[in-house]
């Protein structure tokens, strides 16, 4: 079915496109290699700090099973 | 199929040109124009540039999309897990169930943990809110919202109220009160409206500011007190199911999944774009930063879990099993960023390698699809919301 008001969107839409794919073409890369060596540096940096990763004993997690009350 | 077009054919001087030449009677929008044809013809190219076309442009676009390609595939010279080859493999982690919250009487769709490092919100489908403190497990809140399937639910940063919102399309946020007696319904804020349900929310750095997202395919930031739409997102072209936001250090971007299987960054600032990934096979269920900022993982209906740096602006990992054939429908960090634990609709979770791509263990417990994993703030435990109506906490 053709309208005026057809060619008018369709090409709205089509310039839309166009202009966001130029936006990212635009877009500073770094190599992976580079990307990769520093989340690999974040991880082991902050593999320490990181309670579920190394354990936590059970007197220091707050979440360790309720001692039951012995009634004297 | 409402603006239609009736040619008839009349004589006369054209309104555009002033040339007497058959004119088209053509009615925009109801209002009559008279033009002849080739004033027609300009009009219907008007909104040009010089030398473009909607041919024309198709092309570019195509080939735009190539060169992306091409741009993205240079920098890929090698893979996350084997710039990891040499990091020490993960001991066995000792993951237990310590907590089960019972209390919601059909399924758990989303929780929040709140700053305070032990209160926690959760959601359900018939429409129940329930705020729990998590290491004595009393419910200090209950909230009855009127509609169901709350499908999205966030603390304050300050700790002093929630939002939530689904199937109603909004987003409300209520004030908590430490009175018992009073009734929390009473604050209740209507912040967001959206035309469709309401997926995600989430607050920003500060109570005043709520960011969802909506199956009707945008995002949008409001502020909560007066209601308004401070800056709406469009991109997506189908239901957007998740975001998240930039951890705090890296600035005022967030991050959105949805069904049509991209994930898009955007600038809250402007409203903006930025960045756009493509590689899932089906809808994305969640997406979340990684703690530096600089990536994300998201997961999908196609049983794998994908890693995205922003900086090489590519996938650089995938997390996935022959073994593993359900849907992952949420996804969490731990502290470190090592681990990442996926929840599935095999009622499993998977703690993946961040670094390495292998699995390091798997976590039984639930009886029903898992649909949400938080890591707590200090990263001591994990929960889980699952559809076999409780939560659990991991440690």
């Amino acid at each position: 079915m053709s309208n005026i008001s057809a060619p008018n969107s369709s090409l709205v839409l089509v310039q839309k496109a166009v202009k966001q794919l130029r936006l990212e073409a635009s877009v500073r890369r770094i190599k992976v290699s580079q990307a990769a060596a520093e989340l690999k540096t974040f991880c082991l940096q902050n593999a320490h700090k990181d309670p579920l990763l190394t354990g936590v004993p059970s007197s220091d997690n707050p979440f360790r099973p309720p001692k039951s009350c012995i009634l004297l | 199929m409402c603006d239609q077009t009736f040619v008839a054919a009349t004589f006369g001087p054209c309104e555009c040109c002033e040339k007497a030449s058959p004119l088209m009677n053509i009615y925009i929008k109801a209002e009559a124009i008279n033009y002849c044809s080739f004033c027609v013809e300009v009009m219907a190219c008007a909104g040009l540039t010089a030398g473009e076309s909607v041919a024309s442009l198709k092309k570019e676009s195509e080939t735009l999309k190539k060169k992306l390609e091409e741009e993205r595939g240079k920098l890929s010279d090698i893979e996350l897990n084997q710039v990891a080859e040499k990091v020490e493999v993960l001991g066995a982690l000792a993951i237990k169930t310590r907590r089960v919250l019972k209390g919601h009487g059909n399924k758990v769709l989303c929780m929040d943990w709140c700053k305070d490092k032990r209160r926690i919100v959760s959601s359900s489908q018939d429409g129940k809110v329930i705020v729990w403190d998590a290491f004595t497990l009393n419910k200090e809140h209950g909230l009855n919202l009127p509609c169901t399937w709350v499908m999205a639910c966030a603390y304050a940063p300050s700790g002093c109220a929630v939002a939530c919102g689904g199937l109603d399309n909004k987003c409300s946020v209520f004030p908590l009160s430490l009175d018992k007696n009073e009734n929390l319904n009473a604050k209740k804020k209507s912040v967001a409206m959206h035309t469709n349900y309401v997926s995600g929310c989430t607050f920003t750095s500060s109570d005043m500011q709520l960011l969802t997202s909506s199956g009707d395919g945008t995002c949008a930031l409001w502020d909560v007190e007066s209601g308004q739409l401070l800056q709406s997102f469009h991109g997506h072209t189908a239901d957007v199911l998740s975001l998240d936001l930039a951890p705090s250090e890296t600035g005022n971007t967030f991050v959105s999944g949805g069904s049509d299987r991209k994930s898009n960054i955007w600038d809250m600032r402007s409203g903006q774009n930025v960045q756009s990934f493509e590689s899932h096979e089906s809808d994305i269920n969640c997406v979340k930063y990684y703690p530096s900022g600089d990536a994300f993982a998201s997961a999908s209906d196609d049983a794998t879990c994908r890693f995205f740096d922003l900086r090489a602006d590519r996938e650089v990992a995938v997390y996935q099993k022959d073994s593993v054939i359900f849907g992952a429908s949420t996804l969490d960090f731990s502290l470190s960023g090592r681990l990442l634990f996926a929840g599935y609709n095999d009622y499993t979770i998977n703690v993946w390698d961040v670094l390495k791509g292998t699995r390091a263990s798997i976590l039984f417990g639930h009886e029903n699809r898992v649909s949400r994993v938080r890591v707590s703030p200090d990263g001591t435990a994990l929960c889980s919301a699952s559809w076999d109506n409780t939560l659990r906490i991991w440690s």
